[in-house]
């Protein structure tokens, strides 16, 4: 009895120690989304409910942006749709650590899919022993913590000081650190420097999001066909 | 925009965000890969991960221009640094936090 007792605190700890990164990064961006939703003539419940019900950075600062310019709900929607379609790949590359989970546990868990916590489970899924629970616990503490601080944001509006310097930093540094722990050999870190070099070109060329699924995409394909290729000559 | 339309604007923007996280868990966690979906899968988080740092170090944003030298990229030069040697997230993060911040006070 003790022994699960002692697994249970320790996925709780698990996650939470996972969550706390993204925690960091996320509070001061979810302020400003607040802040700025606040000034465009939103209402803390508006504010609420759009990070409640979409819970995507990114989208949820164009999406105020756009609505407060009166843009049409078929382009918010659409637009919408095409900054978040990012994550079809992220759950895809997921799923294998699902096998047989019941659907309900799969739908919690999905809410939650953003960059930063797709990193940071799929770091501790390789890495083993990563409870799923802990994984949907990471997912739901990231999730609330910028719901909280975006309807902050909203209340306090402009009362909120510029904030600490380098705070801004904390999810590209987390990001730059998972990357690391994903370069596990040569077709990794070719994928990865593929991937960059698209990004960038891509993300100069293509309007929107695109770079994000156009980059990772070609550098995926161009990875397995580097892996393919070595391994042929190497095994004739 | 009335209180009725708004929550039918975030429902169809939660329903178009939520299902492309959920569709591929439901549909592929219930399936054997095919061993080279598994392989390129595989590649897609250093893909990912690279594909969406690398514009917050070489471009800026609006306008979108190629940018080098930015503060962004001289601070991942010391945290990629210390994650290659230290292996410890809570490090990095607060190792590129300081130097980042630090480039910022010099008006970097």
């Amino acid at each position: 009895m003790s022994g699960t007792g002692e697994q249970e605190k320790s996925f709780i700890q698990e996650g939470l120690s996972g969550a706390w990164p993204i925690c960091l990064g996320y509070f001061p961006i979810g302020l400003s989304l607040g802040v700025l939703a606040q000034k465009a003539g939103f209402a803390p419940w508006q504010m609420a409910v759009m990070s409640v019900t979409v819970f995507a950075g990114g989208s949820q600062f164009i999406a105020v942006a756009m609505i407060s310019s009166g843009a049409s709900a078929a382009a918010v929607i659409s637009t919408t749709f095409m900054v978040n379609l990012r994550h079809l790949l992220m759950s895809s590359a997921l799923s294998p650590y699902f096998p047989g989970v019941s659907r309900r546990f799969l739908a919690l868990f999905a809410y939650g899919v953003t960059d930063e916590s797709f990193a940071v489970n799929m770091t501790r899924f390789k890495g083993g022993g990563w409870d799923r629970r802990s994984a949907l616990l990471l997912n739901q503490t990231a999730n609330a913590t910028w719901i909280v601080s975006s309807v902050i944001g909203a209340y306090a509006g402009e009362f909120i000081p510029a904030g600490v310097p380098g705070v801004e930093y904390a999810l590209t540094g987390m990001f730059i650190c998972l990357l690391v722990f994903q370069l596990r050999g040569a077709v990794f870190t070719a994928t990865a420097v593929i991937a960059a070099v698209v990004s960038v070109a891509a993300y100069l060329w293509l309007p929107g999001n695109a770079y994000v699924i156009v980059a990772s995409c070609t550098a995926a394909t161009a990875g397995f066909v580097i892996k393919r290729l070595t391994q042929r000559r190497r095994s004739p | 925009m009335s209180v009725r339309s708004y929550l039918l604007l975030m429902l169809a923007m939660g329903g178009v965000t939520y299902l492309p996280r959920m569709i591929p868990l439901l549909l592929l966690s219930r399936k054997r890969l095919p061993l080279w979906f598994a392989q390129w899968l595989e590649l897609i988080p250093p893909a990912i991960l690279s594909a969406l740092i690398a514009p917050a170090l070489f471009t800026n944003a609006a306008p979108r221009t190629l940018a080098l030298g930015k503060a962004e990229f001289l601070a991942a030069l010391p945290t990629f640094y210390c994650a290659v040697k230290t292996r410890s997230l809570a490090g990095t993060v607060v190792v590129g936090m300081l130097f980042y911040g630090g480039l910022k006070l010099l008006k970097f």
